[in-house]
Order: C-alpha cells, then structure tokens, then sequence
C-alpha cells in the first residue's frame, strides 16, 4: 500500500530559538535546564507563561518525570501536551506535531524544549538503561555504547563505498572552525586534518574527533500560527515542509541509508524547493559518518557519492555549503535530547537572520535533520524539515 | 591465529590481588531463554511458529507476522561476520579492564542478525560458528568462533573469560578413594591442570587405586573429609588460595527409601556426607574462590558437583539417597548465586547410575567412572552450568520436560 501525501504544513511559523548555554557537567537536574530553557522563550518572544497552551518535551535524564510532571513543576496550564523520547528525531518529531496542533487549533503557542543534565555518571547509567534490545543484546558486549554500534556502522558503510578516515575527517574539522566562531562552543581549539587522524581510537574505526562530548544545556522554540506570530510582533520561520520515518530498510542487513531515503522526494516536493537552493543545511552529526550518510539520502549527492561530496564543497560558514554552522554537536557538545534541537534552533536563527557570529550571509532557507535510537543495530528515527525566513 | 597463553609465574604476595567485577546483567525475562540454552551448550534462536521466521534478540511478537508464538528452537548456528569493531574505551569496570575488547555483527544463515563477542581468528567477510556462553555475570552472551579449528584456540582472551578450561588451573578433586574421584583426577590433569589436589580421608587407610595418586607429577594428595567441618577448614587454611577449579565427587550411595529402613542413622550419613559435606566445602572454600575471580590466567572460575540424576526425580529404590542429592541439588542453586559476584561458574553434572558396587544390583546401562571425567572436563572447556552424562541421566532430562507426573509413576516400580 502506498502511503497518501501529507496535508501542507500552510501557515504555521516557528520563532524565539532559544540555547541555553552548554557546561560540560551540571550539578543541576534536567528539570533546571528545561526551566531555564522556558523562562528564555517566555522572555526571548515578549509573552507570558500563561500565553504557552501546548508544550512538548524531550530528555534522557529526568528521571520519573514526563511532561505532565512539567506542567505543574513549572505552572504551566495547557491544552496539548506531548512527551517524545526519540533521542536525535525529538526535535523534528515535537515540530511536526506541534505544527499539526496549531494547524488545527488545538493549540496557539505550543514550547518545544529539550534539555539535560549531565552529571558524572549521567552518561553511563542512560547507556546502561537505554532500551530492551541494548540491555539484552548489545549493552553486554564491550559496553561501547553508542561507540561501538556506530563503529560497526560505519566500518560497513566505509568499506562498502570505499570511504576514508580523510573523507569523514572533513566534516569534523569543518564544524571546529564554525565552532571557533561560536562563543558558547565547548570545543574551543582548532582542528587539524592531522589531528583528526592522530587522535586515539575509541572503538575502531572510531576514533576521538568522531565522537561528541557529552554535556547539559537545553535548546527550545515556539511553534505557533503565521497570524498568532504577526499579532505578537515576533519575526518566524514558516516550515515548508517536513518528514518522519522510524525503523526503515529493515531488511538491510547493515544500516547504509536512513529513513530519509523513503520520503525525501516528498519532502522538497512540498517544500518546492530543490536541494540546490538551500542556504544552510544542519544535520544530526551525532558522528561525521552519519552525517555523510545523510548528505546522500537527503538528496545532495548519490549513495556513495558522499566522500567525493565533501571533498569537493567547503562546510564552512563562508563556503559553499554551509552546515553546521554552530559547529555542531561534534564541537558544542552533545546535551541528551538537547542535542536533536540544536541543528534546527541553529538553523532557526539563520534564516530569521539573528545568529550573530556564525550568521550564514542572506540565508533564508534551511533544511534540518535528525537521526535516533539505536535500540540494536542501526539508528531507527529519522526526520527533517525545510523552513524559510521572512526574507523569503 | 592466536599465541598460546603462557604458564603463569608465581604469585607475588606483596601485590594487591585485582578484585572480580561483572559485566553487565540486566535481561528482560523472556531474554533468559538464551541463558536456559547456554547452560547447556546448546544454540537456540526464537522462532515463529506461524510463520517460520527466526527472530533475535528476544522478543515477545513475530517481527514478520506478530504472531505470540515465538518459542526457542535449536538453530543452525552458522553466519557471516559483517563487520566488526574493538572497544578501547567502554563505560563499564568489568570491560574497562579487559579491554581492549572486540565485537562483531554478524548476519545467521538462518536470517537474524547478533552482536557478539568475537574470537580473536574470526575475519570479516568469513564464516562463523555462533554458540550461547555463559559470561562472568552468568547471563547468556553470543560468541563467536571461526568455522573450524585455528591452532590455541581455546587460548583466545575473550574466549577464556567465558570457559572454565582446566589449563593451567589448579583443582582440587574432594574424593580421592572414588574411582569416579580418581578418574577425575586424570581427566583435569590431562587437560593441563597445573595442579590436582585431591582429598583422602583417613590416609592412613589403604584404598584401592591409590597407586594412580601418590607420587604423580602435579598430584598432590591432601587429607579432607568433606563431612568433618575442621577437616575442610584446615585443608582451606593450606591450600584454599590456590584452588581454581572444585570437583565435588563426594559419594555416599545406599540403596533404601523409607519404609523398609528402620531408623534416621543411615539417612542421617547421608545428609552428614553429601549435603553437610557440602556446606563444610563451600563455607572453606567459596569465598577465597568468589575473592579470586580475575586474579590473572589462573583466576579461579568453576566449583562442579557431581549429582545422582534422581536429584531431579526421586527415584524409589535409591529414595533416601536421591532426596540428599535433591537437597545438594537446591543448596548448589545457592552457592551459584553467592559465587556469581566472583564470576565463578557453578556446575552441575547429573548422572545416572555409575558402574561402582554400589549400584552393583542395578541393570546397565551405567556410567563409566571415566565418562565421568571426560564430561567435567569438556564442561568446564565450554563453560556449561548443567551436563547430563549417559543415556539414564539423558533419558530422565527428556522424560521430565515431557511430563514429571509419567516418570514419577514409572520410576516406581
């Protein structure tokens, strides 16, 4: 059976792109950074508490909590409410539900916020208790984690379109020097193609600059109607165009492409817009291979092409692809759930023309992604979406 | 190909002996039926039994029809590695110490796809033989090994942290005056034990195969009976830091259930041997064991009983004596868990009647002493928590699964 087409996201905007500034370790519990991440939009946007109907959340580390707990912990009254625990898709998946909400007036001002803590052993005890599958079949061998799945991920896919450690470097070092410029980027030291290749393995062929540094922050924005955007004064994003996918190909023996493959042509289609005219693109880099992953199944290059790709565009701020532009998860950090928001939030602020020192010149239009869940043996969510600013 | 282990040197007393630490335990229950096959050696996947499909890791519905009915099958244990990686850095003190530490993913002829540990001889792209092991916290792990035999293989790092391999390690064999004891002794030794201690009480007393122990290269005859507490306690006190491997062998068999004995004294000898003798064996030996667990080569890793089979069904004729192995029985489920922190496997080898006097008015077939033996050993080499040896302990396995109510009536006669 094939799928019907998806009704047009028409008219609804996002706006107030909120980050919460990235520490290494927090003393300070989940729900301290979800409330600092609330208290920005409330203040970031010029409205109340009151005026949020609709919140949507997402975190590893809260521990009991959902978001009902939320609702009363911070004195919010709502109308739609939704808890999303997809790891790297949260962002995309909250967006798309939210959008649904406004678009049928179950609520006016939805707040989608991610935000985690980390603690010393944050890390460990969510690797121990990530899902069923991992705790039965994958946690026990090694303990990598996420390492070690990836490892073998991106072991396949390296050997199968005959990808270097050079090619996949690229991506990295690119996102440092975007980082560079980003004073809330917890890597503050270039990078060097030499020391991407020097650097120690972690689980092979992983090695340390592939891997994002666990950290606490929070990421947040506001989804709601073009009109409800314009009464209020505030400049939005409009979102063009959106999609989701989870446990895709799942007769690939190993994990090549992501769910994006099976509704990209979809997803410019309603976005009209071809991948060529996007300003700025921000994947979900949990590792630079996943990323290049994405580059083909997102429709920038063919499968396997995603090494020559890179080699021939520059993904810096400056160059002629830019991505990533915050420097990413791989250089801000990884804080949990946090880490979905981070592309689009970023991505928000481009095309609305507010990201400071990482402002991609005249953007306007924007495509985020998102990548989650290895429950076993492949990341099983993925999403994206295209949004476009004022200017456009 | 792997470079065989080396004997290890001796111990220096001044350091600080490295304390057994578990990988990871948690399982969802229908997880464990992985655990019930590695406890025996055997290789099982889900399997649905509408449709066909083999299924991993456990599940509680078909991933191809959703079907409920996904029972655990004996699988064809043959794959393909697809590709494999080595933790260097894991999260976790059990792998963090052993690392660094390889895994793998690789795709079942049979259609699922497992993560596993590897042998260090598996190549990507090449075939592979999967088994189910028992790790250091005792749940089930899927390993896998090259198709055929590479040279050392029993040697490999990863592969001997889920094995008992007798090479080595020293024993201690707790009843030397058995012929299934002496046979014991051979077997381990043959295996490359280092050493095989092994219990004669009263050795003053002459007995019979006692030529095969005394002055043998790396066989040490040592005083214990197991049913006198000071007797286990002081051999303890000598030798109990350097007893990697225990072979229960403890026999006491009388023929007799209740109503044509008169009196508690014979049932009473027999608790006093098996069960008590039991108890006065772990209460000196288990803990320096469980404190010895990841103590180099020659850690200490398996405690096995050798039990009567009617300790799972009781068996009229020997009555009294199937109940004390019944109790011996239930008490080693208690030591597997107090020895489990140490990471030292517990097994148990169920047998049917053996080829001694004892069972002498008993028709065959009957286990030989020796059989005996070569099953603790090739037990202990693929790490297994329960063996059944011979065709009586094979048969009362199969007739309990069937129906315990059948053989309980056909064992009465």
């Amino acid at each position: 059976m094939n799928n019907s087409q998806r009704t047009p996201y028409d008219g609804v905007v996002m706006a107030a792109p909120v980050t919460i500034p990235y520490v290494r370790y927090s003393v300070e519990s989940a729900q301290w950074w979800i409330g600092r991440a609330l208290s920005a939009l409330v203040a970031q946007a010029g409205i109340k508490a009151a005026d949020i109907d609709g919140l949507c959340v997402s975190s590893f580390t809260m521990g009991t909590d959902s978001g009902i707990g939320l609702t009363q912990h911070f004195g919010l009254c709502v109308r739609w409410l939704d808890t999303i625990p997809l790891g790297g898709a949260s962002a995309i998946a909250a967006l798309r539900k939210a959008a649904r909400a406004v678009q049928a007036h179950d609520a006016d001002i939805v707040a989608c916020v991610a935000g985690d803590t980390n603690h010393v052993d944050s890390f460990r005890l969510t690797l121990e208790n990530f899902s069923r599958f991992n705790q039965d079949a994958v946690y026990p061998y090694g303990a990598g984690g996420a390492n070690s799945s990836f490892a073998l991920i991106a072991r396949n896919y390296m050997r199968t379109y005959g990808i270097t450690r050079e090619d996949v470097g690229r991506i990295a070092i690119a996102q440092r020097a975007n980082a560079l410029r980003n004073p809330n980027a917890l890597m503050k030291a270039p990078l060097t193609l030499e020391q991407y290749l020097a650097a120690r393995p972690i689980s092979d062929p992983i090695h340390l600059f592939d891997c994002v540094m666990p950290c606490a922050g929070a990421e947040a924005f506001l989804v709601m109607r073009e009109e409800t955007a314009a009464s209020l004064g505030l400049p939005a994003a409009r979102l063009l165009s959106t999609i989701e996918r989870h446990n895709a190909f799942a007769d690939d023996p190993m994990q090549v492409r992501g769910g994006w493959a099976m509704d990209v042509g979809e997803l410019y289609a309603m976005a009209g817009v071809k991948p060529d005219d996007l300003d700025v693109v921000q994947t979900y880099d949990d590792y630079p291979v996943i990323t290049m992953m994405q580059f083909e199944d997102l429709g920038f290059c063919k499968k396997g092409e995603g090494a020559e790709f890179v080699r021939e565009h520059d993904l810096t701020i400056e160059g002629d692809f830019p991505h990533n532009t915050s420097g990413g998860q791989l250089s801000v950090g990884q804080a949990g759930a946090a880490g979905a928001y981070l592309g689009l939030v970023e991505g928000l602020r481009q095309v609305l023309g507010t990201a400071g020192p990482t402002q991609v010149k005249n953007a306007s239009l924007g495509l985020a992604s998102g990548f989650g869940m290895i429950n076993y043996d492949r990341g099983l969510a993925s999403g994206a979406v295209i949004f476009a600013g004022p200017s456009r | 190909m792997i470079d065989p282990i080396n004997p290890p040197g001796r111990k220096n007393p001044l350091l600080r002996t490295r304390l057994p630490a578990s990988p990871p335990r948690p399982r969802s229950r229908t997880s464990h039926g992985f655990t019930r096959a590695a406890a025996e050696g055997r290789f099982v996947l889900q399997r649905c039994e509408a449709c066909g499909v083999f299924a991993y890791p456990a599940r509680e519905a078909c991933p191809s029809c959703l079907s409920p009915d996904l029972v655990f099958v004996d699988a064809p244990r043959r794959g393909t590695l697809l590709a494999e990686t080595t933790a260097r850095v894991p999260s976790d003190v059990y792998f963090r110490e052993r690392a660094p530490w390889r895994i793998g993913l690789v795709k079942m002829d049979c259609g699922p796809t497992i993560v596993t540990h590897l042998h260090a001889d598996c190549v990507e792209g090449a075939a592979v033989r999967m088994s189910f092991q028992l790790d250091k916290s005792g749940q089930a792990v899927a390993f896998a090994r090259p198709e055929g035999e590479t040279p050392n293989m029993a040697d490999d790092r990863q592969w001997r942290e889920m094995t008992a391999d007798p090479k080595f390690r020293r024993a201690l064999v707790t009843n030397g005056r058995s012929v299934v004891g002496q046979e014991a002794v051979a077997a381990l030794k043959a295996a490359g034990a280092k050493t095989v201690f092994v219990g004669v009480s009263e050795p003053w007393r002459p007995f019979a195969g006692e030529e095969l122990l005394r002055g043998q290269q790396g066989i040490e005859v040592v005083t214990l009976d197991a049913a006198d507490e000071k007797s286990a306690v002081d051999l303890a006190a000598d030798i109990g830091g350097k007893v990697d491997i225990l072979v229960n062998t403890t026999e006491y068999v009388r023929p007799g259930g209740l109503l044509d004995r008169r009196g508690t004294s014979i049932a009473r000898d027999e608790v006093d041997q098996a069960y008590l003798g039991f108890i006065n064996l772990a209460q000196a030996f288990g803990p320096a064991m469980r404190m010895r667990g990841a103590d180099g080569i020659n850690n200490s890793v398996a405690w096995v009983n050798v039990l009567s089979v009617y300790a799972l069904a009781n068996w009229p004729a020997f009555g009294a004596y199937s109940a004390s192995q019944a109790a011996c029985l239930s008490l080693s489920h208690c030591l597997r868990a107090e020895l489990r922190p140490g990471g030292i496997k517990l097994m148990n080898l169920f047998t049917g009647p053996v080829d001694t006097e004892w069972f002498q008015t008993v028709p065959p077939p009957k286990v030989a002493p020796r059989a005996i033996a070569q099953a603790i050993v090739s037990g202990l080499r693929g790490g297994l928590e329960e063996i059944y040896v011979g065709d009586v302990a094979e048969e009362i396995r199969q007739r309990l699964a069937a129906n315990p109510k059948a053989l309980e009536r056909e064992l009465d006669r």
